[in-house]
């Protein structure tokens, strides 16, 4: 019986590696089909950046500060056909900000550029599909939660990233600019998880045996997939702010730098989305910590112990922390408030793979 | 309205208000972030206190605040990449040993205790004074802004971030009305004014963000209070035999400084069973899978006794203290015979694993009742080697092959002479002191050593005795804690978690309606929204609002006119 059930635990993992490596191929035509969507849009003119911070636009602003009028909710519901004349809201924006559009997208408005990107995100759906089923086959060869190992952990750790970008796709929130980067990443994830950190499928130690890893590591893994996405925000951010700045002062970015910059949305709304998803997690990062200190009281006999993982878990901890205070400094938002953040990521990157390689402490899995 | 009259001072120092400074009342007292000083030094001839005051000030801002946090992510840093003594101190001497250059430095600035250095401390002292001393004005600050009224509309409504108007034949007063009721059913405060309704919600953003700091005050005082009562000791307990929580049972103990020995609870327990698995195949053949210690316990003095189960993550809490499975591993028994034949010894031996697989060391110390051939007393001793899973006769070494007791092996070296126990000092159960023993000697003179199995017996030469390898018992080790200040540590940190969802999902935000008869006679509507920062749901529930009042006060006919007349307004503000 045991035998038996042995050899399919064996098939299972047989599948679940089959399927990883399928996803990887996957993702790899979604790159690609990503990189044909900006070459297409490479080729439209868009220019709209540059318009917007010099020539009229920066005489016209002092006079008529620049009002826009923006439909997204407020007209879906203002839009009633009963209502005879009904009224519009007026967006403005803070004084001080640039009042940049939005970018139009990799595709740079092109039809072409448009019809890849679709299917570079329909592969990439199709991907996310195949590695999670991946990682299902991985729980089920195993028989517990796919979270034993620095191999289950990576194969998860790009599976809810992408499932989270798809998630705010299906949202309908402006995020397909982050596909190539998103893909390209977790393209290396699973690379460096499939040749250096695979372990044969297997059961836990008995520290492991706890509810708490449930609990713990699963949103240990989601506040890390998250956050990611926020630092991608934020890197971008940082081009996104010195492209602006230099065309604001009168200078001439180099031509494909004009090119992708001009395709991504504006500073201002890639500093929004870094700060508002990492603001979202960080309740979540701080519960994680929270639930790691009660697991280990329960596994260990203290809460707290300054062991290297819990060092580098309150170090990111406080980097984000100093990152949100930062934002609601004056002299400290901006890109000052987005290195924070980048700091904050490294940390919890660090945190991963190298106190997990590197230092030796009570947080050892099983077979790295 | 009184609150808003210390306003104009602090608008234009609103973090992150979307408002201009130009809306002076209406945009202050958004939130209670502490005013930004100039850094420059105003206190020069202030005098003492004037200095003193600057450094507060100084102290409880945001910049400050800000630069302690990113220290204290630094300052923790050192203490993940250098070993510590509270942590590992075998780790730390042998870092010393190979960094001798470094060691002097290191010292100085406590690299081995980072986190209760000096520097550490005053980095986290400082930032939780400079928390107390935001935390407490701004308490105040809330209260008083939720025994306030949302300001008055400001004159130019078109001026916010958000901004709504139309025409309609109701009239003003009606308009209000409908507003007031609309706000206040969508749980704004309102406040009506001349001409206008000011409304504002939200105000559980700013709760959330004062009892999450608080939080952190909390958890902060349950830490301290926890490390001064706290008492932590360690416990080998053979199969069969028992321990009763007093300070004398213990083999090691550390407390902190406030505990005293009345704190701890009484119980005692009976180690019954204590079963061990291990993977048998594969890759990580000899990982462990699963420790269960099964013990009878009675709470209190005299308590009755009860079953229970101890495992790796799940403590034994008896009245406060929790009991810890922490390690286990094996206890030779061996017997000892005299020459004339009379047991003298019999005992299990608890053997210190040295490696995953449980391969063992020990010594075995017979301290009374042994006389020698020619009737003297003496001690004996054994150094002894134990492996659980032996690699079989011709594997050579003794390693274990496998944590279970598959093929358990013993090697001992016998000794004879003083063991030094009365010495006074303090003495390894683990090793053997040879200094005043001689080594027992085949005929060859060579040293006498053997192995044995289970049940096999040895002779001590020149009819010394013999020596039995009984059986094997096991033996687990126990930590017992008791960490007063957990429950509101987590209670603090449950708190912390609730603020922050609080402070970070919610947003504070204020609406304005007015309405006034326009030349004409119609009514002209205006609605505004100002949030603390610019969000996409501001427009959204201003235009939600809005929608539902127009139906209240659709617009006037006319619309051409109406439009006309709006942007030409428009223009000329422009
Ligand atoms: C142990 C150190 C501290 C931690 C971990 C911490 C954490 C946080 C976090 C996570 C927020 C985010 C909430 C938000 O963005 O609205 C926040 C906000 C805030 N903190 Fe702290 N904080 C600490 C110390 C302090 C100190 C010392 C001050 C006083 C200067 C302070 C003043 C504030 C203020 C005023 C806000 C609200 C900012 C706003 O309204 O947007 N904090 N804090």
């Amino acid at each position: 019986m045991t035998l038996l059930a042995a050899a399919a635990n064996e098939s299972l993992a047989e599948i679940s590696n089959k399927l990883i490596y399928a996803s990887m191929a996957v993702y790899t035509l979604a790159f690609f089909a990503h990189i044909t969507e900006w070459v297409f849009g490479s080729r439209s003119k868009v220019g709209r950046t540059a318009a917007a911070l010099t020539g009229s636009g920066a005489g016209a602003r002092g006079a008529a500060p620049a009002v826009q009028v923006r439909g997204a909710g407020a007209t879906a519901v203002l839009d009633k056909p009963q209502v005879p004349d009904k009224p519009q809201v007026v967006t403005r924006s803070a004084a001080g900000t640039r009042d940049v559009p939005d970018g139009p997208g990799a595709a740079g408005g092109t039809e072409k550029g448009d019809l890849y990107g679709r299917i570079a995100i329909s592969l990439t759906v199709l991907a996310f599909l195949i590695e999670a089923a991946g990682v299902v086959a991985r729980a089920l060869s195993v028989q517990r939660a796919p979270w034993g190992n620095m191999y289950e952990f990576s194969i998860t750790f790009s599976t809810v990233a992408v499932g989270a970008y798809l998630a705010l796709l299906a949202l309908k929130k402006n995020v397909r600019w982050l596909g190539l980067i998103l893909v390209t990443t977790v393209l290396l994830d699973l690379g460096i998880a499939v040749t250096w950190l695979y372990t044969e499928s297997d059961q836990l130690v008995p520290a492991l045996h706890s509810y708490w890893l449930w609990i713990h590591v699963s949103t240990a893994i989601f506040c890390g997939a998250v956050f990611y996405i926020g630092a991608a925000g934020a890197v971008l951010y940082l081009f996104r702010d010195s492209y602006e700045a230099k065309l604001a002062s009168g200078g001439k970015p180099g031509r494909f730098a004009t090119s992708v910059m001009e395709r991504l949305p504006s500073a201002g709304s890639l500093d929004k989305f870094s700060y508002r998803i990492n603001a979202a997690v960080f309740p979540l990062w701080t519960f994680t910590i929270i639930a790691g200190a009660i697991w280990a009281g329960d596994a260990w006999g203290r809460y707290w112990g300054w062991d290297p993982k819990e060092v580098w878990s309150f170090v990111t901890w406080v980097a984000y922390a100093c990152y949100l205070h930062a934002r609601a400094t004056a002299g400290w938002k901006g890109r000052k408030a987005a290195y924070l953040a980048l700091f904050a990521f490294a940390c919890w990157i660090w945190n991963y793979y190298g106190v997990n390689i590197l230092l030796s402490g009570k947080h050892s899995y099983a077979g790295v | 309205m009184s609150t808003t009259d210390k306003a104009p001072a602090e608008a234009p120092q609103q973090s992150e208000d979307a408002a201009e400074p130009a809306l002076g009342a209406a945009g202050a007292q958004l939130s209670t972030a502490p005013v930004e000083d100039a850094p420059t030094g105003a206190a020069a001839g202030f005098g003492v206190i004037g200095w003193a005051r600057w450094f507060w000030r100084q102290l409880t801002s945001m910049r400050v605040a800000l630069i302690l946090l990113f220290l204290l992510s630094l300052g923790a840093i050192p203490g993940s990449l250098i070993p510590q003594t509270s942590v590992d101190a075998m780790k730390v001497a042998e870092w010393q040993r190979t960094h001798e250059f470094w060691v002097p430095l290191a010292e100085k600035l406590q690299l081995f205790d980072v986190y209760t250095s000096f520097w550490f401390s005053a980095i986290y002292i400082l930032l939780f004074v400079s928390l107390i001393g935001c935390i407490v004005p701004r308490t105040w600050q809330f209260v008083g802004q939720l025994r306030g009224r949302p300001p008055a509309a400001p004159k130019r409504l078109d001026r916010l971030p958000a901004h709504t108007t139309w025409r309609t034949d109701t009239s003003p007063d009606e308009v209000l009305a409908h507003a007031t009721t609309l706000l206040g059913r969508r749980r704004f405060r309102t406040e009506g004014g001349t001409g206008h309704v000011a409304a504002e919600k939200g105000y559980l953003r700013e709760t959330g963000n004062l009892v999450f700091h608080l939080a952190l005050i909390v958890m902060l005082v349950a830490f301290a209070w926890g490390k001064l009562y706290t008492s932590e000791g360690g416990k080998l307990v053979l199969r069969g035999s028992g321990f009763s929580n007093t300070l004398t049972q213990y083999d090691d103990f550390k407390s902190g400084s406030l505990f005293t020995p009345d704190d701890l609870p009484p119980f005692s327990f009976t180690l019954d069973r204590f079963d061990a698995t291990y993977e048998k195949t594969g890759p990580q053949k000899g990982t462990p899978r699963d420790f269960k210690a099964y013990v009878t316990l009675s709470k209190g003095a005299h308590g009755a006794p009860q079953k229970a189960e101890i495992e790796v993550n799940k403590p034994l809490e008896v009245d406060g203290a929790k009991v810890y499975l922490l390690g286990h591993g094996y206890a030779p028994v061996i017997s000892v015979t005299d020459p004339t034949g009379k047991v003298i010894f019999r005992n299990a031996v608890p053997m210190l694993p040295q490696d995953s697989n449980l391969t063992s060391a020990g010594a075995i110390k017979v301290t009374d009742g042994y006389r020698n051939k020619n009737g003297e007393k003496e001690q004996l001793g054994f150094s002894a080697q134990f492996v659980p899973t032996f690699a079989g006769k011709g594997g050579g070494t003794m390693l274990s092959q496998f944590p279970a007791a598959d093929l358990p092996v013993i090697a001992l070296n016998a000794y004879h002479g003083s063991l030094g126990v009365d010495s006074g000092l303090p003495q390894n159960v683990y090793q053997l002191d040879t200094r005043k023993m001689q080594q027992f000697t085949k005929e060859n003179g060579d040293p006498f050593a053997q192995m044995l199995e289970p049940k096999e017996t040895m002779t001590l030469p020149d009819g010394a005795g013999t020596v039995t390898f009984e059986g094997i018992e096991r033996w687990a080790t126990f930590s017992v804690t008791r960490q007063p200040g957990s429950g509101l540590a987590l209670a603090g940190a449950i708190a912390a978690i609730a603020g922050l969802a609080g402070s970070l999902f919610i947003q504070r935000r204020r609406i304005w309606v007015r309405a006034v008869a326009g030349k004409d006679g119609v009514t002209v509507v205006e609605m505004a929204g100002l949030g603390r920062s610019e969000s996409a749901r501001l427009p959204q529930e201003l235009a939600d609002l809005a929608a539902v009042l127009h139906e209240r006060a659709p617009s006037a006919p006319h619309p051409v006119e109406a439009q006309a007349e709006a942007e030409e307004e428009q223009g000329e503000r422009g």
